[in-house]
């Protein structure tokens, strides 16, 4: 993190447009970007999607569709050398020994049915002369530095008997065993846990001042940024917004765009807690368990218990948290909530009643009190149905008769600040943001009691993620609906629940009200996971870094 | 990743643009389409165009070459050939189409059911098994054998090893389709499981369905006329292609023409219908047109 600004220059993108196709007249996906990267530098691309910082990196590395992408004009310097012009030969040789990218997901970069060591070894065998021995030597040497584990028996492994974190250290491995002068890194840690993403980027930065890497990373995450940049560029529809070092860029955006960016950013500090409530009680589980079982006709069955002995209660008006990483059991809570899944021990109440025995058509008039809402707004609409026809469904179902059902969907439209005309619409001309919304009026149709939201603001930009929290923030506070909210981000946990109930390998590690849990926790995993959150020691909102309390005070800054 | 950006709506599949790209990806699709909508025309309107009647025997004319009156020459009872393979089209297409309707309406019904239902997929999957394990022809042989040879029969013998490969097709569609969201979503919305079949998962096979059902059709065309040139299909009397064929075998060497013509609208309908599919898969199947873009 010591780069000079009279470090050489890696890479030198210079004024670059790239537009669809060859008409002069094209749509221009890239506009005008200009950026720097010095040895020895992380350069940090942020922005939401369509932005246009990935193509910008695919450029850099040669790898547009051809024909369909057009670099246009500008120009990209790579160590001294045009990129742009160079031959499809050299550009080969340029991407594993000069420049190296990895990305989001490591499962598809790799292929599942080589052994992880041999698709290092092609890189090397590819571009150097070294005999097999030598070849191995280094790249279980560089296994080693990426701090795998165990590297001999992970060289024969095969990506899937690797863990997600593993998976992307190996792309880490491949992408610098030859080391390269400029490093890539498209949304690396995106689709990781935060403490595996805390270690991958402890890594990245490790591995950048041992070897003087330029790294030019790609991310929609502030936290990540604060976590890693040396200098940030912030783009927006294909132009960069803002440029500069990152303490200036994070303390004193210049530009309108950076600062509601930086706006957007839900704070890691609780909201004021609301006042205790005596209202009934509408959702409440006892001690709910699901096991899985799988069957094997020699020797006995495996099972896995994906939530055992959860014990939540949820009231009326309030907000209820579940938050944990991936394999906590969080969603198959709320799946056996909902009942799409079935629960194989324990009680789930609604209004006192249980439902967790129930059969389907015994379960059918109770359905209609809890409602959810899932992560992928792109699925979770049937894109072949209208979206009046989507939310009137469910009414349709209980006995509303066709016309008023469809009346009502256009209330609940304008209800989420959609445009009335969106009634006969189709789901693929919505964007991200509106999809949710339209789901979020689908689940309110029904008129529930509960509304369980899986994840329901993760696939979304963090601009969007703020307005579609502030939306239910107001359904709830119009309608006292009760908000079963799961999510594997503390930033949104701590800005819309009463209280959070933290989930580690399906059981409940710590449960309590938000203020209490995200400030002074009790339980290791949970400090652990509140330590991991990128950027902590940021305060986005209010650009400055966060004032210190007590329990943070031992954590170097 | 987030995701707030528009999809792109080129993927979306409406019938005219489906029939747009089909005919741009590839000329050679225009001219199969036109083939076929002659050989369907010729059958339609087989009555009107037809100089003789097919079924008119007359023996004094056996074997001519091909003359005014007879323009592709007689067989050997003295038929029109000409005659005979206009009204043989009627036949062949029948039989393909009416497979192709059965085998997918049949098949969609099983694959719904199946790929919905553990317990009847298990039963119902093994019976494909064991359907996809006799060979179509046998059977089919087998069957009009047992219950003599009509066009139903037939129909029937044909559709009966299609089937589970509709079936199964329809199934692998259904138990990914059941899996979106959107299905869960219609769950708790309160939907009945018929109307989530009918509304959410129905649809998504829609295109598998149509690409199927052309390879149906011209496998059934073809199995049809292997049929009545072994004997086994529709009675002699009646004009097939395959029929045609088989009576005019022993005059190959005579009249070869006497299998060369019916043999070519074979061809021609076989390979116009595949084409069409072939088509159809591509138009239907967007990334396949990735595939091929990206060199």
């Amino acid at each position: 993190m010591t780069a000079t600004t009279t470090a050489p220059v890696i890479l030198d993108v210079n004024d670059l447009i790239i537009s669809i196709g060859r008409k002069p007249d094209a749509h221009r996906i890239i506009d005008g970007v200009s950026l720097q990267v010095r040895q020895g530098e992380t350069l940090c691309v942020v922005g939401e999607s369509g932005s246009g910082k990935s193509v910008t990196s695919l450029t850099v590395m040669g790898l547009l569709p051809k024909k369909v992408l057009v670099p246009a004009r500008g120009k990209i310097t790579l160590a001294g050398e045009d990129i742009l012009s160079a031959s499809d030969r050299r550009l080969r040789q340029l991407r594993a020994t000069t420049m190296a990218m990895i990305f989001q997901e490591p499962m598809t970069a790799l292929n599942p049915v080589v052994p992880v060591g041999k698709q290092i070894d092609e890189v090397l065998r590819a571009h150097t002369n070294l005999d097999a021995r030598a070849r191995r030597e280094r790249i279980l040497a560089m296994m080693e530095q990426v701090r795998l584990p165990d590297v001999a028996r992970i060289f024969k492994s095969y990506p899937h008997q690797l863990s997600g974190g593993q998976r992307q250290r190996i792309m880490i491995a491949m992408a610098l065993v030859l080391e390269p002068k400029l490093l890539i890194a498209d949304e690396p840690t995106t689709a990781l846990d935060v403490t595996t993403q805390k270690q991958i980027l402890s890594l990245i930065r490790d591995l950048q001042r041992d070897h003087g890497t330029a790294v030019l990373f790609i991310t929609h995450d502030m936290g990540v940024v604060a976590e890693i940049a040396d200098r940030v560029v912030v783009m927006r529809k294909g132009k960069v917004v803002e440029t500069g070092a990152l303490d200036a860029v994070l303390r004193a955006p210049t530009m309108e765009y950076t600062r509601n960016l930086l706006s957007s950013v839900p704070s890691l500090i609780p909201r004021a807690a609301r006042p205790a409530s005596s209202e009934p009680i509408v959702l409440q589980t006892e001690s709910l368990g699901k096991v899985y079982r799988q069957r094997s006709t020699f020797g006995a069955a495996r099972e896995v218990a994906a939530a055992q002995n959860v014990t939540l209660t949820l009231r009326k008006g309030r907000t209820l948290g579940i938050v944990g990483e991936s394999g906590s059991g969080k969603s198959t809570v709320a799946r056996c909530i909902v009942r799409l899944i079935d629960p194989t021990s324990g009680e789930v109440r609604l209004a006192g009643q249980d439902i967790s025995t129930l059969s389907r058509p015994a379960l059918r008039p109770h359905r209609k009190r809890i409602q959810i809402v899932f992560q992928d707004p792109y699925r979770s609409l049937n894109p072949r149905v209208t979206v009046g026809e989507t939310i009137a469904e469910g009414p349709v179902n209980y006995g509303v008769p066709h016309a008023e059902a469809i009346k009502r969907a256009g209330e609940l439209l304008e209800l989420v600040d959609l445009p009335a005309d969106a009634i006969a619409r189709y789901p693929h001309q919505f964007s991200g943001g509106q999809r949710q919304r339209i789901a979020i009026a689908r689940a309110l149709a029904l008129d529930p009691d509960v509304l369980v939201a899986d994840e329901a603001v993760s696939a979304l930009d963090v601009s969007v993620q703020a307005q579609v929290l502030d939306l239910l923030d107001e359904i709830q506070t119009r309608l006292g609906i009760a908000l079963l909210f799961i999510t594997h981000d503390l930033r949104v946990a701590a800005q819309i629940c009463d209280e959070v109930v933290v989930m580690q390998h399906g059981r409940v590690v710590e449960q309590g009200p938000a203020g209490e849990i995200l400030t002074n926790p009790q339980q290791a995993y949970t400090k652990q996971l509140l330590e991991a959150a990128p950027g902590r020691h940021w305060d986005f909102a209010n650009f400055r870094p966060v004032a210190m309390t007590q329990h943070d005070a031992a954590a170097p800054v | 990743m987030a995701v707030d950006a528009l999809p792109d709506p080129s993927l979306r599949i409406t019938p005219r643009r489906l029939g747009r790209n089909l005919l741009r990806s590839n000329p050679i699709i225009a001219i199969a389409a036109i083939c076929l909508a002659v050989i369907v025309l010729m059958a339609i309107f087989a009555p009107l165009i037809s100089p003789h009647d097919p079924q008119l025997l007359a023996p004094a004319q056996r074997l001519k070459p091909a003359s005014a009156e007879y323009p592709l020459g007689t067989d050997a009872y003295g038929r029109d050939v000409l005659s005979r393979i206009f009204y043989g089209g009627r036949v062949s297409l029948l039989i393909g189409l009416g497979s192709a309707v059965f085998s997918v309406v049949i098949g969609l019904v099983i694959g719904l059911v199946s790929g919905f239902f553990k317990w009847v997929d298990a039963i119902m999957m093994r019976i494909m098994d064991g359907l996809m394990a006799i060979p179509a022809i046998l059977l089919a042989i087998a069957v009009v054998s047992l219950s003599g040879a009509s066009l139903m029969t037939v129909l029937v013998a044909i559709t009966i090893p299609e089937v589970p490969r509709v079936a199964r097709l329809v199934r692998s569609v259904v138990l990914t389709a059941r899996e979106e969201p959107y299905v869960e979503a219609a769950i708790s919305v309160g939907t009945s499981l018929p109307k989530i079949m009918w509304r959410h998962l129905m649809p998504n096979t829609v295109a598998p369905l149509i690409v199927q059902g052309t390879y149906v059709c011209a496998s059934a065309i073809l199995v049809e006329a292997i049929l009545s040139f072994l004997g086994a299909g529709i009675s002699p009397e009646i004009p097939t292609w395959g029929n045609i064929m088989a009576e005019g075998r022993a005059f190959f060497q005579i009249k070869p023409s006497l299998i060369f013509w019916p043999g070519l609208m074979l061809s021609i309908a076989i390979l116009s219908v595949n084409l069409i599919g072939d088509a159809a898969r591509d138009a239907l199947d967007p990334r396949m047109k990735q595939r091929e873009a990206r060199p």
